[in-house]
């Protein structure tokens, strides 16, 4: 077997929660949020401030739904899109809990449980895994001020207000861990940084053949095999690479699923929270109540930064898979 | 590369970049050009009654000129600040930022946004972030233009 993909006999997922804006609110996946955030501050005076409070109610929650205080917690590990992972290491300022942050993009959620994995595996412990991300925080970050006025492509994504943290432990539970693989970065050179699904499918496509021969399995054996946000674009880039039915029977993609076409997000949602909520709201109550047995989540992420693309440089993409089962009774 | 597995596409794959054009949904143009000739339109309607309004109050064309354009910077000022300029411009384009009303955003909307950082390091050094390279090429090119005026006038 690869030595890329870690399998896990003994990694239960017992907790789950996700927190969204008031955007994320209005969508189909509005009844999957713990917690709804109409107000974009959150009660804080930055919006930098509010994903750290997203952060630690995510944590906090997940902990609390696997049955611990989150002073419980061995490890926590986290990320998000804000330089130095300002939100992930203020939340932890705040928590107190010993904590990795970690960075892969949109990635980092499938990056932080799979760790999680490693390290429940090797003994008892109690880790919560989470990434978040805050629209107007990426927004002014990666873009323009907020209340610039322009016009987004057709191709570009919607960076989503959103939470989202699983609580893992050693053990069996009603949803278990599986396995972990590690993405390579992927570079087909598009240089758009409004059309991250062209810069993400072939690293998505990449993880997701390396996965399936790892663990020898094929795409009829999973119920869904979810990507991060390749939204609408990279979703239909990513079914035609794969010319597989049985692939695309199965497919689906965080970023398309969270908002409706008429919310004005074009390509769909996107940012690190995304794949995070759609996970913890919407995957684990479905493999939690055994309507799905077996589901893939390839977390994409797209490795550029504002300078990158403005010197020239061409977006590297990396995905990273976490394979979820239902316990066995 | 394992065997029987599709090659992945690699850096500066055109057959791929080539590929996934195909998927891109168009921008529409004609959508655009449209909202963009309304939004533009109606700004310039607004700026057109405002120079009536000063040659209604004295002034000649010429001299209504400039309070015209500081009456329709204020209100790009005015309507970034309450949050609905970032829309006019969404569905208008260009015809929302082209026209001095959008200048007024493009400084207004970092001033706000940066205020949270101190007016020193925030509002003062992130000011021109926008609007910088419009006043630097604008100026640059503004006195191009007037030497060649200069030279070839004289």
């Amino acid at each position: 077997m690869s030595r890329s993909t870690r399998q896990f006999e003994q990694v239960a997922v017992v907790g789950h929660f996700a927190a969204g804006g008031a955007r994320e609110g209005q969508g189909p996946l509005a009844a999957a949020f713990d917690q709804v955030w109409n107000d974009d501050l959150a009660g804080e005076t930055t919006w930098e401030a509010a994903e750290a409070k997203m952060a630690v109610q995510a944590l906090e929650g997940a902990a609390h739904d696997g049955g611990w205080p989150l002073e419980a917690v061995d490890v926590v590990v986290g990320g998000d899109l804000l330089d130095q992972l300002v939100s992930t290491n203020f939340a932890a300022r705040q928590h107190h809990q010993p904590t990795l942050g970690v960075f892969a993009a949109c990635a980092s959620f499938a990056e932080a449980v799979g760790l999680a994995g490693l390290w429940c595996d090797r003994g008892s412990a109690r880790v919560v895994a989470g990434a978040w991300s805050h629209h107007l925080a990426v927004e002014r970050q990666f873009r323009f001020p907020v209340e610039f006025g322009y016009q987004r492509t057709p191709t570009a994504s919607w960076t989503a207000t959103a939470a989202g943290a699983l609580a893992l432990t050693q053990g069996t539970g009603r949803v278990q861990l599986r396995a972990f693989t590690v993405g390579r970065v992927v570079d087909p050179g598009s240089t758009d940084p409004m059309d991250m699904g062209t810069a993400m499918a072939p690293a998505a496509w990449d993880s997701l053949q390396r996965h399936l021969a790892a663990v020898h399995a094929r795409w009829d054996d999973y119920d869904r095999v979810f990507t991060g946000d390749l939204g609408v674009v990279g979703s239909g880039i990513l079914c035609d690479l794969a010319n597989d039915t049985a692939f695309v029977r199965v497919h689906d993609d965080c970023g398309r699923s969270l908002y409706r076409p008429e919310q004005d997000v074009h390509n769909g949602g996107s940012g690190t929270g995304c794949v995070a909520a759609v996970v913890a709201g919407h995957i684990m109550p479905r493999v939690e109540a055994g309507e799905w047995h077996r589901v893939l989540v390839a977390a994409t992420g797209a490795l550029f930064s504002p300078t990158s693309y403005q010197q020239g440089e061409s977006i590297p993409a990396v995905a990273h898979v976490i394979e979820l089962e239902a316990g066995r009774p | 590369m394992r065997s029987g597995v599709m090659q992945v596409p690699q850096q500066q794959d055109a057959d791929y970049l080539a590929l996934a054009a195909r998927h891109r949904p168009p921008t529409p143009v004609w959508q655009n050009a449209v909202r963009a000739f309304v939004v533009g339109g109606a700004l310039c309607v607004v700026g057109q009654l405002v120079t009536d309004f000063f040659e209604a109050h004295g002034q000649t064309a010429t001299r209504a000129a400039s309070p015209t354009a500081v009456v329709m910077v204020g209100l790009g000022a005015l309507l970034t600040g309450l949050g609905l300029y970032d829309r006019l411009v969404r569905s208008g384009g260009m015809g929302g930022a082209l026209p001095i009303s959008g200048f007024a955003n493009a400084m207004v909307a970092p001033a706000m946004e940066h205020r949270r950082e101190g007016l020193v390091l925030g509002v003062g050094a992130k000011l021109f972030t926008v609007a910088g390279p419009v006043l630097a090429y604008g100026l640059g090119s503004a006195f191009l233009v007037g030497v060649v005026r200069l030279l070839v006038g004289s």
